[in-house]
């Protein structure tokens, strides 16, 4: 099963269901860098609320699936990384280096409304 | 410590023997240990009938000890008298000093009774000393697991009392740390504060380190970990009150700061993180604002 990818207005909302598979995720992130374009979408939040786990493998592929977004043009954000799964990310030394991240969805398009009103806020 | 010279029965025949004459001077000879910890001023903040009572229960345990070869009861009851006495602000030397004393007692005793014959003394010696040692020891190790006991009861009450995260304005979390960090209280903290970001759904957190002594590398890290963690969930950490010692060492140590965002105190701190929330403090007509135009 793919992760399914809704659109919202201006925004993509990526939400995944259920630790996905290795190329679940590849897909993932083909079909949002191809979505993004054809839709002329502004902002793409990535939601992993769901997930009680992120290693290696996937905090690296989303940190890929984010800058490729924004080299396509749109605002990445992930969101819903629960205290501890964010706890044995840094235990674990993983991190997703400058991509923005927020609490939920709500929050998540909430500051995507935030950055593309005012431009980037560097806080 | 037997060095296995005498027969069992004869060592047997000595035990009861001395039984009998600690049973038969128990009145002298204890009024000889309360008279000489009196005197050592081991008794302080007894009254005459506790002294009394203890006394005598411990005279007749020890007895008992030497009669049995058992020493349930003496742990039984070292650990009642630890527990009590530790209560009560007792010291060890007080009550380590009053076993030593009573062995003492016991010992002079011995010497008097066998001084006309001093082969059937090292025989008494071998019979008495071993039991006498061991009932310190059950005293001792009472006592220190006692202390042991209170020591970790107070660890844990003051790390359940050290840890709280305070929401001061909707999205703004404060958590003060005071006193030492240790692994265990560091990872604590960093569990409590991102469950406390989830269910508050905080957006900024200020730690306040004004009342941590020391940092060393490990729990530099530590925090640097929390802020990434914090940052995971979408809040921005603001860490404050380092102290010139706190900031020194951690420039030394080299930690990466460059993603720790410091602000001197916790006002400036908190101001900080009003500026970053979109919050703006204004003083309407307090009595601090008509002091400060005064």
């Amino acid at each position: 099963m793919s992760i399914p990818i809704l659109r919202q207005g201006s925004y993509l909302i990526a939400s995944i269901q259920s630790s996905p598979s290795d190329s679940e995720w590849r897909e993932m992130g083909q079909q949002l860098a191809e979505r993004v374009g054809k839709l002329r979408s502004r902002g793409v939040v990535v939601d992993v609320t769901v997930l009680d786990l992120i290693d290696s493998f996937a905090a690296r592929t989303l940190r890929e699936i984010a800058q490729t977004v924004k080299l396509r043009g749109a605002e990445p954000v992930i969101v819903g990384i629960q205290p501890d799964v964010a706890f044995s990310m840094v235990q674990l030394g993983l991190t997703l280096g400058d991509i923005e991240t927020e609490l939920d969805l709500e929050e998540g398009m909430a500051m995507l409304d935030a950055i593309l009103r005012d431009g980037r806020t560097n806080v | 410590m037997d060095k296995g010279r005498r027969g069992k029965g004869n060592t047997e025949g000595l035990r009861q023997e001395l039984v009998t004459h600690f049973r038969g001077e128990r009145n002298s000879l204890r009024r000889e240990w309360v008279h000489q910890m009196t005197a050592k001023r081991l008794l302080e903040g007894m009254t005459p009938q506790e002294t009394e009572a203890e006394a005598a229960t411990i005279y007749d345990t020890c007895v008992e000890c030497l009669e049995t070869a058992h020493y349930d009861s003496a742990e039984a009851y070292a650990k009642k008298m630890a527990e009590r006495g530790v209560l009560r602000g007792m010291t060890s030397e007080q009550i380590l000093g009053g076993m030593l004393t009573l062995r003492d007692v016991y010992g002079r005793s011995l010497f008097g009774k066998y001084h006309t014959d001093m082969a059937r003394l090292a025989a008494a010696l071998d019979v008495y000393e071993p039991v006498a040692n061991n009932i310190l020891a059950v005293v001792a190790m009472a006592f220190i697991r006692e202390r042991e006991n209170v020591v970790r009861q107070q660890q844990e009450a003051i790390r359940e009392l050290s840890t709280p995260v305070l929401q001061v304005r909707e999205g703004l979390l404060i958590l003060p740390i005071i006193g030492l960090i240790d692994s265990l209280r560091a990872k604590q903290l960093t569990e409590q504060l991102l469950h406390a970001i989830r269910t508050n759904r905080a957006k900024a957190v200020v730690i306040d380190i004004t009342g941590v002594p020391a940092v060393d590398s490990k729990i530099a890290n530590h925090l640097l970990q929390t802020v990434d963690a914090a940052r995971l969930m979408g809040a921005r950490v603001i860490v404050t009150g380092l102290s010139p010692d706190v900031a020194q060492a951690l420039v030394y140590i080299g930690v990466d700061l460059t993603r720790l965002k410091t602000v001197g105190d916790l006002q400036g701190g908190i101001e900080e993180a009003d500026k970053f929330l979109g919050y703006k403090v204004d003083m309407v007509g307090s009595t601090i604002a008509a002091a400060m135009k005064g």
